[in-house]
């Protein structure tokens, strides 16, 4: 009797080190801790012309804080326009009904996720609202082709005043981990490129 | 006689056929003979003490040197770019996606898997498989289905003891030795393992490594020539089977689930 | 043959069996029938499937042609239910005796008893210590398998066969390597287990003394065929030269000493003329 309480005992215990491990390894090392809060809050919709590569679970963010995340993609056949739902989280009831969205990219190559531009509005979004204001994701070639032509039109014009560009640099939501690296003479694409490759290489 | 290659090919493939053949009933028969265990939990919990418990050490140490190394040689790529910060990341996505199933499953067939073929092999060799059909007991419910379920359910949980454990080497040189940032170490971590797709998809790779370790472990025993070399051939059979089936099913597992971002 | 036998008084009936190992035939149409509380020895030479029969009686083997009956129930027409219950009125001593390493001498005699039994352990207790005691190794209870004698662990191994109390017990080779004492052990085990508990027993043995000294009736088995049958008296004082040499042990006679070869002297100058055999 002695012999198999100390067994089963040992085995509890290796039960309990590998349900330990993996509880670790969800709430430590992952992010589930941010997933298990999307089953509460309310969801608003926007439509993309563009979504690029944006996914289900994407990041929401609103001056670089999560507040929410992608819940859904959809495709409207009607207006050949993508449909995509954010789930907000319930305490960040206080957007205004004028918000813009739009689609930017952590780094160069990083992932897509959601930005929220604050509006002047009274009114907030609630459950079932729509965002009208929106911004398409950035297409890589078309702002590289869109920058050579530019340059090649306007020589001595600064390529870094198109619009585009402006979205190539946002405030990246999480803390960047690499200190700003100060590249001189260039603009703003060297420098996002070294921002993003190690971002990049681990997906 | 000479055979031609293609004959012996083709006996090749015919009796490849037919062991898989048998080796599915072989599992029907103990996934069938698996509902006594509900009555009789003791005969699994003394499995996966000679299973699980048996193989935490190895793990665990093969897991922290495994978590080490990843901190060493992330450091010295990633430095190089500037981006010693994202350090955690390398090594939580390497462990929880492939190393810590890969490995842990390689292990666990060294470990467990092999000295379940050979338990087995002598079991049938001494005629005690025998004697437990002609006492009316089933070999494949008393005997293979306990040490089955025991092997499924013990591979998930050493795997992510693997990666824990290993998370923690490379934590301890990453940040205790190479001198990475403790917050970005792990909530650049955090911020990119996804609970979803990373947690999730590598505990479910364990358990398929599982699932396939402890089946080829339990049927090589099953199946072996009672004698002393053929038991000695089982078990190397088991080992080395198990590793070509964990690393051929993780190239599918991985096509499957990370294959489409 | 020389006696007929009722049904009733027949507890195994085996009729016209054919067995194939592989390619080799091991039973050529055999008919054998073993009596209801009589210990039938089977006997032939190494390799003539003595112990294939057991397991051909156990159900553990499927015969190519032919019936195998115990007490009524046709073995390969049941199904694995009934075949199972079937068996827990069957024992069976394998010659290495196949107690579970993992288990004490006290834990294999229970065993039976606690996979087909709901007993409380005080019964338990009790049932096996008295097949224990029947056997003469009560004291042994807490030894393991590896720490008994070979003798010790055929002995245990029968304390296990008698567990659910049977109506038959299959003796596969028990007398095989062991000294005369347990020998003379196992031997008064079988006769006296034989008597008092109204068992029906099948040895296979090739140890010609100890056999005819408890039989009741012997089968002589040999390239496939029964090629003798009888009382141990007729067995022992046949005229056929085939058996004579088997009883006594003759080295040569109808099975000739030498494994068919080519002719001696010719083999032996091919290889002085340094030919390759």
């Amino acid at each position: 009797m002695q012999h198999s309480k100390l067994l089963e005992t040992s085995v509890g215990l290796f039960v309990a080190l590998g349900l330990v491990s993996l509880f670790f390894l969800a709430m430590q090392v992952s992010n589930l801790a941010d997933v298990t809060g999307d089953a509460r809050g309310y969801r608003v919709t926007a439509r993309f012309q563009n979504v690029g590569s944006l996914k289900v679970r994407a990041t929401v963010s609103m001056a670089g804080v999560r507040v929410g995340r992608v819940s859904a993609i959809r495709f409207d056949k009607e207006s050949y326009e993508a449909v995509v739902d954010l789930t907000i989280d319930p305490q960040f009831d206080t957007i205004p009904s004028d918000t813009t969205a739009s689609i930017l990219t952590q780094g160069l190559l990083g992932e897509q996720y959601v930005g929220l531009s604050p509006g002047a509005e009274s009114e907030y979004l609630k459950e079932g609202d729509k965002i009208d204001l929106t911004q398409s994701a950035m297409v890589l070639e078309q702002v590289i082709s869109r920058f050579l032509f530019d340059k090649a039109e306007n020589g001595d014009k600064r390529a870094s005043e198109t619009p585009e560009q402006t979205q190539v640099t946002p405030a990246a939501p999480v803390a960047s981990p690499i200190p700003e690296a100060v590249v001189p003479g260039e603009g703003a694409i060297p420098d996002v490129q070294q921002e993003s490759a190690p971002a990049g290489a681990i997906q | 006689m000479m055979e031609n290659p293609f004959q012996r090919l083709g006996r090749f493939t015919l009796e490849a056929m037919q062991k898989l053949g048998r080796a599915n009933f072989f599992m029907a028969h103990v996934l069938l003979g698996s509902v006594d265990l509900l009555l009789r939990p003791r005969l699994l919990i003394s499995q996966m003490f000679f299973v699980g418990v048996m193989s935490v050490l190895i793990v665990a140490v093969s897991g922290l040197f495994v978590g080490m190394v990843l901190g060493l040689q992330g450091y010295n790529v990633l430095s190089d770019f500037g981006a010693e910060q994202t350090l955690g990341v390398m090594v939580a996505a390497s462990l929880v996606r492939e190393l810590g199933p890969v490995v842990t499953a390689l292990l666990f067939s060294g470990r467990a898997g092999s000295a379940l073929t050979a338990e087995i092999g002598l079991m049938k060799t001494t005629e005690q498989l025998a004697g437990m059909e002609m006492m009316a007991v089933d070999p494949l419910r008393r005997v293979v289905a306990p040490r089955f379920f025991a092997g499924v359910a013990s591979m998930p949980l050493l795997a992510a003891l693997f990666s824990m454990v290993g998370v923690m080497g490379g934590y301890f040189v990453g940040v205790g030795l190479l001198g990475v940032d403790d917050g970005a170490f792990w909530s650049q971590m955090v911020a990119k393992i996804d609970f979803y797709d990373d947690i999730v998809n590598g505990v479910i790779k364990s358990a398929v490594f599982g699932v396939v370790v402890t089946w080829i472990a339990v049927y090589e025993g099953y199946d072996a020539v009672p004698t002393a070399e053929g038991v000695s051939r089982a078990t190397t059979r088991s080992v080395v089977y198990s590793a070509f089936a964990v690393l051929g099913w993780d190239f599918v597992l991985t096509a499957m689930m990370f294959g489409d971002h | 043959m020389t006696v007929s036998l009722s049904d009733d008084q027949v507890l195994v009936a085996i009729r016209d069996l054919v067995f194939f190992h592989g390619e080799r035939k091991i039973f050529d149409g055999v008919d054998l029938r073993f009596q209801k509380g009589k210990v039938t020895a089977i006997m032939g030479p190494s390799g003539t499937g003595k112990t294939t029969l057991l397991k051909l009686i156990g159900g553990q083997l499927r015969p190519h042609r032919g019936r195998i009956l115990v007490d009524g129930c046709d073995v390969h027409r049941l199904r694995a239910t009934e075949l199972y219950e079937l068996r827990k009125r069957m024992g069976m001593l394998f010659q290495s005796g196949a107690l579970l390493t993992d288990l004490s001498v006290f834990e294999n005699v229970a065993f039976p008893l606690r996979e087909h039994t709901r007993l409380p352990e005080p019964v338990i207790r009790k049932l096996v210590l008295m097949k224990l005691h029947a056997v003469g190794l009560r004291g042994a209870r807490d030894l393991m398998p590896s720490q008994l004698s070979g003798g010790m662990a055929r002995r245990v191994a029968l304390a296990r066969a008698i567990a659910l109390d049977p109506m038959m017990i299959l003796y596969d080779e028990p007398f095989t390597g062991q000294d005369p004492i347990s020998m003379g052990v196992l031997v008064k085990l079988i006769r006296d287990l034989n008597r008092e508990l109204g068992l029906t027993s099948i040895v296979v043995s090739h140890d010609v003394k100890e056999t005819l000294t408890i039989a009741d009736y012997v089968y002589l088995i040999s390239g496939g065929k029964v090629v003798g049958e009888g009382t141990p008296e007729t067995i022992a004082h046949s005229d056929s030269p085939w058996i004579r040499q088997f009883v006594h042990g003759d080295a040569d006679g109808p099975v000739p000493f030498h494994y068919p070869a080519p002719d001696y002297r010719a083999d032996l100058m091919a290889a002085g003329l340094g030919g390759s055999r």
